[in-house]
């Protein structure tokens, strides 16, 4: 029996509301789903954020309404220092989880990957439809922390043992609603799974006659490998998940040491390890971090690509350095462990892979810059945040060559400066990879195009208001400013209060401004002027079908590929500068001649 | 049956069936999700071994609680586990054949040798907790050993009782011809895989805390 790959076409059409709108199996739809999980988590995130601001700024300001969520953490609306903790630490694990995990990969990824292909679907959408209902209910489970009588977890979103694994002893929150925090993450650790496996299957397996892996668009390989870190690495948060929960309900000591005292009394448990919590986190949780940012430099390459109307000066040394980039991930996880007490040759270990992961980046930046140079940019507002990600990418980015050194990291860990750091280099760039990425492909998802004012308006106060907040962030910590303090009172940390408030305005300004941004979705979903079927004159598939697609993505119409997707520039018998990748046009030169 | 049918296990046979560029490694997209998903356990389980180790370690009065009685049980089960691999790939190589009744007679087989296993390792289990072994306490030494031989074993006994449940329907299904040859290999592939942890396990949890 000869085994070919061709999988066939997986379902029908939707009959019902629900199976078109709530358990859809298609693509698109749990993409657009996932992409709405992202959406309100990351306002649950932001309004956080706000909140912790502001007690930054005004530690002693009453914040109304805190108190009717919280009624121990925030008496008369101001909050405890416990509850500035518990707010950090769900608003990191919304936002890391939520919204750079969810919304670059898996609503992107999942509405895109299988039409760039040429598919018409995933070979598992059952898996698919499941991995995302798996995720909607992580996020209900961590959210409900929220609502259990002593609130969610203060061990931040990195769940330090012995101060997450000890119970509620520990502090507010440490009992029921670190239990749930790792519970919700464990379970998101499969919905990972499923969508993984999907995802590898479907670029593998499902790509369209002619669309062979060179030909793919370069958002297929970037979720491609980051679907190989996903499938890899949360198989390792989800072991930790479980024995983390399993000292709060076993009894076990996996992540307690012998003979701790907490107010004064001996803890019960004996015989863990502190340690080994943080090796297994970081060993997910690097790669986690390239899971955020690796889609957004797809998209980026993507979007500019596009715009410049010419191809990158090596699509393949953007292809190597991601994969560079994943691989690396899993062996620089130990250095963001210089000061938990491991071994100092284990520091220098895994500084000089850290430091190696910065020429691949450095590369991907380098073949950005070098193709913008010269190139006549069409300046629209995914192409400006694409220009926004590099920018925050390379900012945040140069910050780790610092920090990649353990006898500067020492100085700088428990500080705003990393706190700086990965906000710019992970948060805002890949958000403003997924800003790119909405409005490069809102008009293939709705049938409608964005407002393009309202769009760069938002891109120009969102970058400043980006800049406002997280530069200074360097500068508080250069000046000593420690993390996770909730209001700064000793003498030398005073003068710094007004940094703090001024990024506290900038915070809350920048935050209106997605206001912007939320409206400009809502207004053009109904009220935007219709999209052409490729509004950017685009090369990839999901530019050759009708804004937006039907449930079948090419009508039963099966795309045969011709090209790779960087066809740009190029002079046509039609006279337009591109060839789309299902076109078997031939270039017959390059349209300025160089 | 055409390619395509084959490569999905027969489903949804006689819908429109799409021109497709042929996948690198040339395997179906089913196996080839099965070989994602043992690739992701075996970082789940490598997470566990290599905590498992880190934990032992680290701590310091670490029980040698196996007597040779134990051990002469956890090879007879490993024989077992074995037997039932080789089995199973021979119920995968008949099902391959086209032979339904004989991959269906072996696939049974190896069914009743995970049980086989499955008893042995619980009553394992019962021996351990009748003396005295608990997540957090034992008669010996730290307890935490309670804590990481339940967990370890666990995992690969919740795995086991998994794929003995999945075998069961899958195998019934082929008989009746709603799953195909390649289902079968399938789960034939994740019993290897759980045969293949066990060889890490024995030497990790029994081998290295041998009494004496």
């Amino acid at each position: 029996m000869h085994e070919t790959a061709a999988p066939a076409v997986v379902h029908g059409p939707p009959t019902t509301f629900l199976s078109k709108h709530v358990f859809s199996l298609d693509h698109k739809v749990i993409g657009l789903q996932y992409y709405t999980l992202a959406l309100v988590a990351v306002v649950t995130g932001m309004v956080l954020s706000w909140l912790m601001r502001i007690h930054l700024g005004w530690s002693s300001a009453a914040i109304p309404g805190l108190q009717v969520l919280s009624p121990n953490g925030a008496p008369g609306g101001v909050m405890t220092p416990e509850y500035y903790l518990q707010l950090m630490t769900m608003h990191a694990t919304i936002m890391v989880f939520f919204v750079l995990t969810t919304a670059p990969f898996a609503a992107f990824g999942n509405y895109f990957l299988p039409i760039q292909v040429g598919a018409e679907d995933m070979p598992f959408p059952h898996f698919n439809m499941m991995s995302f209902w798996t995720t909607f209910t992580a996020f209900l489970i961590l959210v409900a922390a929220f609502f259990v009588p002593d609130g969610p977890p203060l061990s931040g979103w990195t769940a330090y043992a012995p101060l997450s694994a000890i119970g509620k002893n520990a502090g507010p929150g440490e009992g029921t609603g670190q239990v749930l925090w790792a519970a919700a993450l464990g379970v998101f650790c499969i919905g990972q799974l499923l969508g993984s496996l999907n995802f590898i299957s479907t670029v593998l397996d499902m790509r369209t006659k002619g669309m062979t892996l060179a030909r793919l668009p370069v958002t297929c390989w970037a979720w491609f490998i980051t679907s190989c870190m996903g499938l890899t690495a949360f198989a390792v948060l989800m072991p930790a998940t479980i024995l983390l929960i399993l000292d709060h309900v076993a009894g076990t000591s996996f992540f307690i040491a012998s003979g701790l005292v907490l107010n004064d009394q001996l803890v019960p448990h004996s015989g863990g390890s502190t340690l080994l919590w943080q090796h297994l986190f970081w060993f997910f949780g690097h790669p986690e971090v390239y899971i955020a940012i690796v889609p957004g430099m797809g998209i980026v390459t993507h979007v500019l690509v596009t715009n410049m109307r010419r191809p990158m000066l090596s699509m393949k040394a953007i292809l190597y350095s991601m994969w560079a980039l994943a691989f690396l991930s899993y062996m620089v996880y130990g250095h963001h462990m210089f000061v938990s007490g491991m071994n100092p040759f284990s520091s220098l270990v895994f500084s000089f892979p850290t430091l190696m992961i910065t020429i691949p980046s450095t590369v991907v930046v380098l073949i950005w810059i070098g193709s913008l140079y010269g190139s006549k940019l069409r300046i629209n507002t995914a192409s400006l945040f694409a220009l926004g990600f590099i920018s925050m990418f390379v900012s945040g980015g140069v910050s780790g060559f610092f920090l990649a050194q353990p006898s500067i990291d020492i100085m700088l860990h428990a500080t705003y400066f990393v706190v700086g750091h990965f906000h710019m280099v992970m948060g805002v760039a890949a958000m403003f990879g997924i800003f790119s990425g909405t409005y490069f492909w809102f008009p293939k998802m709705t049938g409608h195009m964005m407002n393009e004012t309202i769009g760069k308006i938002h891109f120009w106060l969102t970058f400043v208001g980006t800049y406002c907040i997280f530069m200074p962030f360097h500068y508080l910590g250069w000046a000593g400013n420690v993390r996770r303090y909730a209001a700064f009172t000793d003498d030398f940390l005073k003068p710094l209060i007004p940094v703090h408030q001024f990024i506290t305005v900038a915070a809350i300004f920048t935050g209106a401004v997605q206001l912007l941004f939320i409206y400009n979705l809502i207004y053009s979903r109904f009220r935007g002027p219709a999209a052409p079927a490729n509004p950017w004159e685009g090369t990839s598939l999901e530019w050759a079908m009708p804004s937006p697609p039907p449930w079948n993505n090419f009508g039963g119409h099966d795309p045969i590929v011709y090209h790779d997707a960087d066809q740009y520039g190029v002079k046509t018998a039609s006279g337009a500068d591109y060839i789309m990748q299902n076109s078997p046009e031939q270039a017959l030169g390059t349209a300025e001649g160089d | 049956m055409s390619h395509s049918e084959v490569a999905l296990g027969g489903q949804h046979a006689g819908h429109h069936v799409p021109v497709m560029e042929p996948s690198p490694f040339a395997v179906p997209a089913k196996k080839l999700a099965m070989w994602l998903f043992i690739i992701s356990d075996i970082m789940t389980f490598a997470a566990c071994l290599v905590a498992y180790g880190f934990l032992r370690n680290s701590t310091a009065n670490w029980p040698r609680p196996f007597q040779s009685s134990t051990i002469i049980s956890v090879l007879i089960m490993t024989f077992i586990l074995m037997t039932s691999a080789l089995v199973m790939a021979m119920a995968v190589r008949a099902a391959r054949a086209g032979d339904r009744p004989a991959a269906f007679r072996l696939s049974m087989i190896t069914l009743v040798a995970g049980l086989l296993f499955t008893l042995l390792h619980v009553r394992e289990w019962f021996g351990m907790i009748g003396q005295g072994v608990t997540l957090f306490k034992n008669p010996w030494g730290t307890g935490l050993f309670g804590g990481a031989y339940f967990s370890v074993t666990g995992m690969e006994l919740l795995h086991v009782i998994a794929a003995l449940i999945a075998l069961l329907i899958i195998s019934l299904g082929y008989k009746s011809g709603r799953y195909t040859a390649v289902d079968l290999e399938n789960i034939g592939l994740f019993w290897q895989f759980i045969n293949i942890v066990w060889m890490f396990v024995v030497p990790l949890i029994y081998f290295m805390n041998l009494a004496g």
